[in-house]
């Protein structure tokens, strides 16, 4: 039986792009391994709640594999995710064309360097590239925001547990918002349980399906304690965040007085006769980074305060 | 919650005080073992080409880096979610004689009666602490079914002190998860009302 392979061949980059493709390498690693601020912060504060022998056990655990991650610069989690890519970008940003080539050569760097799990899988030919890039993956996600020449982009290495509970549907409006509450709470016994809590619960509402679905995974962008713009939204954030806590399902599922690291709901408008609902969680292990560029490539890193690449 | 160090090969006996939430260190061979390989043992009825009789499995899929000798290092290996297995890990315990089931979350009633029947655990490795894991793995002394590429070849580790394990179904078929889960279901309940009463934004 013949193995079927994935050929790729190295982009050729202008020499502008391959800084930023270097200085991507050199970030995702370190989002491989360290949790944004917000997290860490979140973590620490949970920890202190969750103070029975075995809750304590699994907290005392996830401290010394981050110190160790850090130490022995390793991937935190042997599940580096298909790596997302969320980008904001202005039309006048240099490198703009480049873009797509830069993202997926950078994907193949850091999967040798840091090193990522394979984790690209075609479908129905079903074997995996070993490459981590394949068919529209790495996914890259694009928004042109007005004629600037900045980028702001959001890299997320989400592994397939906490992708698991994903769900999305349409509700007829006469379902409500109390729909949406079924919807949610439902998943969280079911799905989330096994998705490495505390979570980070992300809610999109919308029109459609795909909307409401792209729209949970960018609440999952927005930091922990982040709150809605939108009053009866953050409402919505704060009941789910108790009741979502109230449920019990601590750390790891086993049990313990907090589920969550926090609920995050991101709307848009939505159809007359439909309320779109998505839901997209992540594990405690969130690594998400975000890099803030302009056209001379000077960097932020909103997320990552001390940190240098 | 009690503390256990296991040793393999592991007897029938050395698990009979072993309940649900107990907590387990294990010293010897665990071997990763996840979704294909399951389904090649059980479905296509192969052989598993390594023997994992009175030892550990590992629903895993972790990162290895392979050395300019040829030789392989685990660098980050952590649990995936069991109940992906579930389907097939009756029979897999049965065909196998496996002793520990090490993964993520719970499992159901097919390895619940697994455990019972052919005195086995299902333990839980709290997940994402991939590193931690790792430097429990003294050696990676074998790798089958590489075909199935990183994440699900059978990568057979020497490992000491892997823990902790927390103990989810033991051997009289009690299942940790599943009880909780009945109290999880009643609050949740409880809080569907309360909130739904508090959301009507459609007016």
């Amino acid at each position: 039986m013949s193995v079927a392979t994935y050929e790729y061949e190295t982009k050729t980059l202008s020499p502008k792009a391959i800084r930023l493709r270097d200085m991507l390498v050199s970030y995702m690693k370190i989002v491989s391994r360290r949790l944004p601020d917000d997290v860490n912060k979140k973590l620490v504060e949970l920890s202190k709640i969750e103070v029975d022998p075995l809750q304590e056990l699994v907290y005392s655990t996830m401290k010394e594999n981050q110190m160790l991650a850090e130490k022995l610069k390793r991937p935190s989690c042997q599940d580096t995710g298909v790596v997302q890519f969320f980008v904001k970008v202005g039309s006048n940003f240099p490198l703009l064309g480049e873009l797509h080539d830069i993202l997926t050569d950078a994907v193949v760097e850091v999967t040798k360097e840091a090193p990522l799990r394979h984790n690209a899988v075609q479908t129905f030919d079903e074997f995996n590239t070993g490459l981590n890039i394949g068919k529209g993956v790495p996914n890259i996600i694009t928004e042109i925001d007005g004629n600037s020449d900045k980028l702001d982009m959001y890299v997320y290495l989400a592994g397939g547990g906490c992708s698991l509970p994903g769900i999305a549907k349409v509700l007829m409006p006469g379902e409500g918002y109390e729909g949406i509450v079924r919807f949610v709470m439902d998943q969280m016994t079911s799905y989330g349980i096994n998705a490495c809590p505390p979570l980070l619960v992300g809610i999109g509402v919308a029109n459609s399906v795909e909307m409401a679905a792209m729209n949970s995974k960018l609440a999952l962008m927005r930091r922990v304690d982040s709150v809605s713009p939108n009053a009866n939204a953050a409402k919505m954030e704060r009941l789910f965040e108790d009741g979502i806590n109230y449920i019990g399902l601590g750390p790891q599922g086993l049990g313990g007085k907090k589920s969550v690291m926090g609920v995050n709901i991101v709307n848009t408008a939505r159809h007359p006769s439909t309320i779109g609902v998505g839901l997209s969680v992540g594990c405690w292990s969130h690594r998400r980074g975000r890099i803030v560029l302009d056209g001379d490539l000077n960097y932020e890193l909103p997320l990552n305060k001390g940190v240098e690449i | 919650m009690r503390e256990f160090h296991l040793k393999t090969p592991i007897k029938d006996e050395d698990l009979a005080d072993i309940r649900i939430g107990d907590i387990v260190y294990l010293d010897g061979i665990i071997v990763t073992c996840r979704d294909v390989a399951h389904r090649r043992v059980v479905e296509e009825k192969r052989k598993l080409p390594v023997n994992v009789k009175g030892k550990a499995i590992l629903h895993a899929g972790p990162i290895v880096r392979q050395k300019d000798d040829g030789s392989y290092e685990m660098v980050a290996v952590g649990p995936t979610t069991s109940s992906r297995m579930e389907k097939f890990e009756e029979q897999f315990v049965k065909e196998t004689g496996v002793k520990l089931i090490v993964g993520k979350g719970g499992m159901g009633p097919g390895t619940e009666r697994a455990c019972k029947n052919y005195k086995a655990l299902h333990l839980v490795y709290p997940a994402g602490n991939a590193v931690y894991a790792a430097t429990k793995v003294q050696r990676i002394i074998d790798a089958q079914w590489k075909d199935l590429g990183m994440p699900e070849t059978l990568w057979v580790n020497q490992v000491k002190d892997f823990g902790p394990l927390i103990v989810s179904i033991d051997t009289n078929g009690d299942n940790l998860f599943e009880k909780n889960k009945v109290e999880f279901n009643r609050r949740k309940e409880e809080k569907i009302k309360e909130i739904s009463k508090q959301v009507s934004f459609i007016k």
